[in-house]
């Protein structure tokens, strides 16, 4: 099928990893940013096609597990306030606050609902006038404006009934503070793709700038990745790190012009609070004054419990690339997709869920 | 008056006069058969041999949908459930629970369609029930259907029944009924020509045990899809399945659908296809058979069993490596970024 099985090739692949192979000569290791390239390295055997000279690490590209306890309590205290109706995306509902989670509230009579589009949260506050409809905004550059744009139409269509909860973040912020910690030593970044639609590939420049760190931005099909490998790799070999686009398709340097303006117009930057990592300056999106009325950190008040982290899960960690799913003590022993301990081992896009779903044969053992 | 019949009112659940309405004429003339029409309070039929039994509840949102309803998909789930003993599907029940204010009209198509299920499977409904709750209670309509079928001797299936060096088959293309169904769901709603692959499979599977007495499992891979049904079997039968993704047939309406939401279709519901595990021996000939028939038409080999890891699954992705393949574990949900 057109746009797909040619980026799903076998030979194409084969044809790749040995370039990559032939290429590299010294270990080096390599982040993938976002949870979305996890999945797929995992899921077709990216790990094993290329050479063991190449690391890969899991970085903190996935929405709902860098959502930090205390912003997951707040939703949930607000589910549980009268008249309340939650919206959110898919996995959010399902990850274990301190004391609860969203599908817990649910099951206790919370009016929780998962929706595809911003839009469709704009659409249940207009059905349900005299209920207050939060949004539970999370994720990164790639749902900032989508969010944005629910925020305007819900003020053009003078709907008074609609907030949001912004706890969106930004990704280069959180890349400089990994790098700044030195905690672990990267060679290279898989960079996000979809972000990169938005953002484009210009703020990314400081990275192979100040740290000598090879920045190649990616699709999500196996062909995508191999492909930013094999440039990540020849950046490393020669010593020339710079930022590149090997998602040509859809990424263009200087992004998505209209859909970042209309960001811009809605949210200003602030700082954020990230899971494992502590609150990041100028990392987050925090709704402009002008939008005041439909921001619902101003229109609630909750105080929930203090935060408790689940003890022995290493969530942290492992969206620091500090630690591989399987390090932490808990992975498969306790924390299953059954009953999840952290985040990491919920999401589609969390590192834990991908390594215990396609966990790779040799493996075997520790399963 | 016209405005009162066209909902399912609280009364017609009251057991009088106005259930007894909804009976004869929305279900009876449909149904029709000698055990039923005698409105006993139980049917009466006469069975010798090994019998299966099964039953099964149905709660699909939205109940209308591309190649099906929930009419169409109560009467194939349970007689499926049937044949994947290698039963004969004889007689089925069907309970309804109706929420109040369900227009009449909607009710009617769904019990033509539940006729041209049974029809088509060659079963009969014959014991039913119907109840009505209050608005909210429950959604629209839920169908619970029981089956009685017949099983042949020497025939022996069972999900435990898997050995080493038997053939995986697979009766089709996987994930059309889940993305039917979710493309016309609230919020979703996309366009395209795919259906549901909601069929009765019971003839199907007896052409395929006519033709050989070596098929050891057979299983529908409905919610969780076919890795939850391959992994299911391999725990039961505690051996190790390998699959070949590259033989696993998928539509591109699928395909695409499924890229765009960020699902694998590997844990996409289906409601008419099969899943067999035969003797090796057997196997090009089952393939053959089953291509024959129309609900087999894309069948395929797609993998085979092992004494290797026993319990798991292990999948040849389409680019060479391997991968595990797991269980779903909770609900399919479309990824964010």
């Amino acid at each position: 099928m057109k746009f797909i099985d040619e980026y799903q090739d076998n030979k194409l692949a084969r044809g790749l990893a040995y370039k990559i192979a032939k290429r590299s000569t010294t270990t080096i290791r390599l982040m993938e940013f976002c949870g979305g390239h996890t999945h797929a390295i995992l899921r077709y055997g990216i790990r094993q096609l290329v050479p063991k000279t190449v690391e890969m690490r899991s970085g903190p590209g996935c929405p709902v597990c860098v959502t930090a306890t205390a912003d997951l309590d707040k939703a949930i205290a607000l589910a549980h306030l009268p008249d309340v109706i939650i919206t959110t995306f898919g996995d959010m509902i399902r990850v274990p606050g301190s004391y609860s989670s969203l599908q817990q509230a649910k099951a206790e009579g919370a009016d929780v609902r998962i929706v595809y589009s911003t839009i469709d949260a704009v659409e249940i506050a207009r059905a349900n006038p005299r209920k207050s409809v939060i949004f539970i905004g999370i994720g990164f550059e790639t749902t900032a404006p989508t969010i944005a744009a629910s925020i305007l139409k819900a003020q053009q269509d003078k709907i008074e009934n609609f907030y949001v909860l912004s706890l969106n973040k930004l990704t280069p912020p959180v890349m400089k503070v990994l790098l700044d910690s030195g905690e672990i030593k990267l060679d290279g970044i898989v960079c996000p793709g979809h972000v990169s639609v938005i953002i484009g590939s210009h703020p990314y420049e400081f990275i192979p700038r100040d740290y000598r760190v090879a920045c190649v931005i990616s699709g999500f099909e196996p062909l995508d990745i191999l492909l930013c490998i094999d440039k990540l790799v020849e950046q490393i070999e020669k010593g020339e790190p710079k930022v590149e686009i090997a998602y040509p398709r859809v990424v263009r340097p200087e992004g998505n012009i209209k859909a970042w303006q209309l960001t811009e117009n809605v949210f200003e930057i602030g700082e954020a609070n990230w899971r494992g990592i502590g609150i990041v300056p100028q990392s987050g999106l925090k709704v402009r004054g002008k939008y005041e009325q439909f921001d619902a950190d101003k229109a609630f008040s909750v105080s929930p419990k203090p935060p408790r982290e689940p003890k022995g899960c290493r969530c942290g960690d492992v969206i620091r690339g500090a630690a591989m799913p399987l390090e932490c003590k808990l992975f498969r022993k306790v924390c299953t997709p059954e009953s999840p301990v952290g985040p990491c081992m919920v999401s589609s896009e969390g590192a834990c869920a991908a390594y215990y779903q396609y966990g790779p044969p040799e493996n075997l053992q520790d399963f | 008056m016209e405005q009162v019949d066209d909902r399912i009112l609280l009364a017609h659940g009251s057991g009088g006069k106005l259930s007894h309405e909804l009976v004869e004429k929305k279900f009876l003339p449909f149904l029709a058969n000698p055990a039923l029409n005698k409105l006993d309070d139980s049917a009466i039929f006469e069975a010798s041999g090994r019998l299966a039994f099964t039953t099964d509840g149905y709660v699909v949102n939205p109940i209308f949908f591309p190649g099906g309803d929930i009419g169409k998909l109560s009467v194939c789930g349970t007689v499926n459930d049937l044949a994947m003993n290698g039963a004969r599907p004889l007689y089925l029940s069907l309970s309804a629970i109706i929420e109040e204010g369900f227009l009449l009209s909607e009710l009617e198509q769904i019990v033509q369609s539940i006729k041209k299920a049974a029809e088509e499977a060659e079963v009969n409904i014959i014991a039913g029930d119907t109840k009505v709750v209050n608005r909210g209670q429950a959604d629209k309509l839920f169908i619970t259907t029981s089956g009685v079928g017949i099983i042949s001797p020497g025939v022996d299936i069972s999900g435990a029944n898997a050995r080493a060096g038997d053939k995986v088959l697979l009766s089709g293309t996987i994930g059309d009924h889940g993305i039917a169904v979710m493309s016309q769901r609230e919020g979703l709603r996309f366009s395209m020509t795919l259906e549901s692959d909601c069929a009765p499979l019971n003839k199907l599977v007896a052409q395929m045990l006519e033709v050989s007495s070596r098929i050891h499992c057979l299983r529908d891979p409905t919610r969780g899809g076919l890795a939850t049904t391959l992994s299911e079997l391999a725990r039961q039968s505690k051996v190790g399945i390998v699959v070949d993704e590259a033989k696993i047939p998928v539509k591109d309406e699928v395909k695409a659908t499924c890229e765009l939401l960020g699902l694998d279709p590997l844990y996409v519901a289906n409601e008419g296809k099969v899943v067999a595990v035969a003797d090796s021996a057997d196997a090009d000939k089952i393939l053959a058979r089953m291509r024959k028939n129309s609900y087999g038409r894309d069948a395929a080999i797609i993998g085979e069993v092992t004494n290797e890891h026993p319990g798991k699954v292990v999948m040849k992705t389409k680019l060479g490596p391997s991968r595990i393949v797991d269980m779903l574990s909770g609900e399919l949900l479309p990824r964010i970024c």
